[in-house]
């Protein structure tokens, strides 16, 4: 019952349910763009903080388990922004719940510019 | 130490189980091509998430190597999945 023990344990269970929050964000929500958002803020914290918990529970495999949480921490926003380019240039809709379309707006304004020159 | 290990990997296993469950339908369930993409990521890295957590269980060190490499390769995956989803190529 070491001091690193107990907060490498608690890393664990905080992470893992992070991980069972963003699968279940991705089961409800209504749309690919929601969907993403869910799963990709979510599943990454929840796998940063699990993965340096076994870290800090094991204080040999500290660096290494380091290396792979910044890893997942710089990778997994970069994968999820070219899965949200691809759903908009591949036509995907927003849902009908949406309120307000920023991207909308800013291609309307490039087209309007165009038009006046 | 067998006290904290006890209350550690119960819940921790249970959480991990039932998100992958829920993953799962989605991926099944899914409406769009990209919302199974977003499933396969979200399973992905719950496996690389697992397989440190083998590195515990079986007290060796070589689990580490093994979930670094799977985890540029989901990565490369998921972003070759994203290009073929908008240019089709």
């Amino acid at each position: 019952m070491v001091w690193y023990e107990i907060l490498g344990g608690i890393f664990m269970v905080i992470g893992s349910i992070f991980l069972f929050l963003g699968a279940l964000g991705i089961l409800r929500m209504p749309d690919v763009y929601n969907r993403l958002q869910a799963g990709t803020k979510a599943t990454t914290l929840g796998a940063f903080a699990s993965i340096v918990g076994v870290g800090i529970y094991n204080p040999v495999w500290f660096w290494k388990t380091l290396v792979i949480a910044v890893f997942i921490l710089l990778t997994d926003p970069v994968s999820s922004h070219a899965l949200a380019r691809a759903a908009h240039f591949a036509g995907i809709k927003l849902t009908d719940k949406t309120v307000y379309d920023a991207l909308k707006e800013d291609e309307n304004k490039d087209n309007k510019g165009e038009d006046n020159e | 130490m067998n006290s904290v290990h006890i209350f550690v990997s119960y819940p921790v296993w249970f959480f991990i189980s039932v998100g992958v469950i829920l993953a799962v339908i989605r991926l099944i369930k899914g409406k769009s091509v990209a919302s199974r993409a977003v499933a396969i990521d979200v399973l992905t890295i719950t496996t690389t998430v697992v397989l440190v957590l083998f590195a515990l269980i079986f007290n060796r060190g070589i689990f580490l190597d093994v979930a670094l490499i799977y985890s540029i390769l989901s990565y490369i995956g998921v972003v070759a999945l994203a290009r073929y989803i908008e240019r089709g190529m």
